[in-house]
């Protein structure tokens, strides 16, 4: 059975383009993890917070049965959604923008190595220090090793995706190092012992009121009069953190982008905080994705104007600083850059999935998704979640650590449209679905997990519903109509849909399992679009033209965020 | 090997598992050049507009000598809410004229940045479509610091300095330099998503915007309620 599955699933590869990925497996690398399909290094397990501990579909289970979560996310990803619509229609040459920006990534990722070794030419000849980190861990050991040295207790902190992957607070803490994060929306995810929920705004899972208790419980000396508006909650995080940073002589960072022919460092932020950590202290030790590496000083002009309208809604953020080693007289004097793989090799070998590497953080992907929306960012075990974490997390860990992930979207391609660097989310998600039951099937796992995986393999390759289907909302189109062949299943197969706990298969729409796990016992809701319930708000009922319904939907989704 | 050979390694293994993509040619067709020349009235008047949407203060000059940006600078610190005894920090090499009280800094310490009411520097360039500054630490501007710890930012802007579009706004910057581009008081979308000025960095930003010689520019209008007042025209 596990033999005739993958016959099948070979047919997957001709229409998605897959063919590259067998040379890949022969590769020069060869390391691999485990199954051994990529080459480059996908990230080891143990360090960092790549994956959480319970499958996605549990974890969300759980977050869509909190009204006060559902609530604070339908307000905030709703009002940057508005923002960014807003600055994004007045700029009239913004797709030319997209095109240069995923052009430039490309470029950059086709001579990664070249690009590496001379941003770290350019920046040791500036008097900055290079350091390499191969995994979370070594990584960790390097930025431990550099504060220790300073003779230094405490470090003050940037907010940045790459550190929160590694989990470097929690190093820094365990090597006796007191780790103050700066960002206002960390500073309360930190204080309130808690995850961050999104790439851009880490507390976006919180409201005002929550901030309030939080700030009145943990910050010493707050006055209990404290309001939950937002002005006020933003001044007691200035009263909090202003002696720690006119006192703080260690900082870390992480980068928006680093170009290498001039040595260049870029940190985006907004509030100061990040200026007050890459200018006051003596060191500045930065962690930076190998991946952030620009080639020219003038790709920045791209992603200056890509990043800020997509990630707050902003024509500028407030602040972005640039620095180049040393300046004499100028900030820092010991000035550190960390380059982490991570994962990011394992990544880059994938001929489609690497475009996950082109990502800007800027999380107008999350903002936008039917899924993320109502589950928030903590369902997806990872600290990158929503559309662009289903298609990154699984990619540094290797799929099988992150196995549910590439379920966790409806596949409806809004995403791939607002992404400021064009990444077709969609065709990668059905690749590592893919590639998900090719690991399964080639391990032999004779459940019925591997059963209903095969059965969605078998369902994708039907060449004749796929040939049509090239561009992304083309493709959701066509697994959308596939959609209620799952009930037809044949009787080996029924075991899986028995067993409303088992990992959907291939094919599955979020829609679908929400029908599932919402109404295990009901059978009607699953294919009632018009069920009040309806998660996704989407797909028109029954609607006779997708792309008429496309169109309609995309229209009712400008109207609210106008 | 070291972790810098194995990265390497990796890096070109993985490329050649992906076949070895060769970069494509990048194409640069979206807007480089603005719809006006640098220091056009148009472009001084759109910074203006832009500055005040992220709720700057504008004070525009009545003419570009540097008594007339003294007096403009007095008028912004009056606006930014700085009395007139209060201690005014300025940036070495800050034009004669400009800040006659100001204290030059002299690596002061941050803890004593932190007690000037207000710091008054000039810029290296500045983009309208944007609304934002370009400071590079040269003679005038200062060190990083200066323009970070004092919770008011008097940012003088001469009209040539005004670009239309980022790229105008990069191309004139140095890249080796340390550069800070400040769109804007310190904010936060960190609540609910919902923008709030005023964290970290200075609190109050108030641009005064040297007029190129007569005929002057019509001064900014501002249909958004509550941003009027702050313009002094
Ligand atoms: S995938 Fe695209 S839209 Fe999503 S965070 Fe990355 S750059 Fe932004």
């Amino acid at each position: 059975m596990a033999a005739g599955s993958r016959a099948t699933f070979l047919g997957v590869p001709r229409i998605l383009g897959l063919a590259g990925r067998d040379g890949g497996r022969g590769g020069a690398d060869g390391g691999g993890g485990p199954g051994g399909a990529r080459a480059g290094r996908p990230a080891p397990a143990g360090s960092g917070f790549l994956s959480g501990d319970r499958p996605f579909p549990d974890a969300a289970r759980e977050a869509l049965g909190d009204t006060q979560l559902r609530r604070n996310l339908a307000h905030a990803t709703g009002t940057i959604r508005a923002k960014r619509a807003r600055v994004v229609a007045e700029l009239d040459d913004w797709e030319e923008l997209r095109t240069a920006g995923e052009a430039v990534k490309r470029a950059t990722l086709a001579r990664l190595d070249e690009h590496l070794v001379r941003l770290e030419e350019e920046v040791t000849a500036r008097g900055g220090q290079v350091h390499w980190a191969r995994d979370a861990a070594e990584a960790n050991s390097i930025v431990t090793e550099l504060v220790r040295a300073t003779g230094q207790r405490e470090v003050v902190k940037v907010k940045s995706m790459a550190t929160q992957e590694i989990g470097l607070n929690e190093a820094l803490a365990a090597a006796g190092l007191t780790v103050h994060e700066t960002d206002l929306a960390e500073l309360i995810v930190q204080l309130g012992h808690d995850r961050p929920s999104h790439i851009v705004a880490p507390a976006l899972h919180r409201n005002r009121g929550e901030i309030r208790e939080i700030f009145l419980r943990e910050i010493p000396g707050v006055d209990p009069r404290l309001r939950a508006e937002p002005r006020d909650l933003a001044d007691t995080a200035r009263a909090h953190l202003r002696q720690t940073f006119l006192r703080a002589k260690v900082a870390v960072s992480g980068a928006n982008a680093a170009v290498a022919e001039t040595g260049t460092l870029c940190v985006v932020e907004s509030e100061g905080n990040g200026r007050m950590c890459l200018t006051l202290p003596e060191t500045l030790i930065t962690v930076m994705g190998i991946e952030k590496v620009v080639p020219t000083w003038r790709d920045l002009e791209i992603y200056l104007q890509l990043l800020p309208r997509s990630a707050t809604g902003e024509r500028m953020n407030p602040y972005t600083s640039t620095w180049a080693g040393v300046t004499p007289g100028d900030g820092p004097r010991n000035v550190h850059l960390v380059l982490l793989d991570n994962g990011r090799t394992a990544t880059l070998a994938d001929p489609v999935g690497r475009d996950a590497l082109h990502c800007i953080k800027c999380g107008a992907c999350l903002n936008i998704c039917p899924v993320y929306q109502r589950v928030g960012g903590h369902a997806y075990g990872s600290v990158y979640p929503g559309p662009i974490g289903a298609i990154l997390s699984p990619q540094l860990t290797g799929v099988e650590r992150n196995a549910s992930l590439p379920y966790a979207s409806s596949l409806c391609g809004a995403c791939a449209e607002v992404c400021p660097v064009r990444i077709d989310i969609p065709s990668i998600l059905v690749r590592l679905r893919a590639e998900h039951v090719e690991e399964r099937s080639r391990a032999r796992v004779p459940s019925a997990e591997a059963l209903a995986m095969a059965a969605g393999a078998w369902v994708m390759s039907d060449a004749g519903r796929f040939a049509a289907a090239g561009r992304a909302g083309r493709l959701g189109r066509a697994l959308g109509r596939r959609r209620g062949r799952v009930s037809t299943l044949p009787p080996p197969l029924s075991a899986w849909t028995a067993s409303r706990d088992a990992p959907r298969p291939p094919e599955e729409t979020f829609r679908d399992w929400w029908s599932r796990t919402r109404a295990p016992r009901d059978g009607q809701a699953r294919h009632n679009p018009t069920a009040p319930d309806d998660p996704t708000g989407r797909e028109g009922p029954t609607a006779p033209d997708d792309r008429r319904a496309r169109r309609a939907r995309r229209a009712r989704h400008d109207q609210e965020t106008r | 090997m070291s972790a810098r050979e194995e990265i390497l390694r990796r890096v070109r293994a993985a490329n050649a598992a992906a076949g070895q993509p060769a970069p494509p040619r990048v194409p640069r067709d979206y807007r480089i050049g603005g719809d006006h020349p640098a220091g056009h009235p148009e472009l001084v008047r759109r910074l203006s507009a832009r500055l005040g949407d992220y709720r700057a203060g504008v004070v525009p000059t009545a003419g570009p000598s540097a008594p007339e940006v003294g007096a403009a600078v007095r008028a912004a610190l009056t606006l930014a809410g700085v009395g007139a005894a209060d201690p005014v920090l300025v940036p070495p090499g800050l034009p004669d004229g400009w800040c006659p009280q100001g204290i030059v800094d002299d690596a002061f310490a941050a803890s004593v940045l932190g007690g000037f009411a207000a710091v008054v520097t000039g810029c290296a360039a500045a983009c309208a479509e944007t609304g934002t500054l370009a400071l590079d630490g040269s003679p005038g501007q200062g060190r990083r610091a200066l323009t970070l710890v004092p919770d008011r930012h008097v940012c003088v802007v001469r009209a040539e300095q005004v670009v239309a579009t980022v790229p105008e706004l990069l191309a004139r910057l140095d890249p080796g330099r340390p550069l800070t581009l400040v769109s804007g008081p310190s904010a936060t979308s960190d609540i609910e998503l919902h923008r709030v000025e005023g964290v970290h960095g200075p609190r109050t930003l108030v641009v005064v915007l040297v007029a190129p010689p007569p005929p002057a520019f019509p001064p900014a209008r501002e249909p958004r309620p509550g941003v009027e007042k702050r313009h002094q025209t």
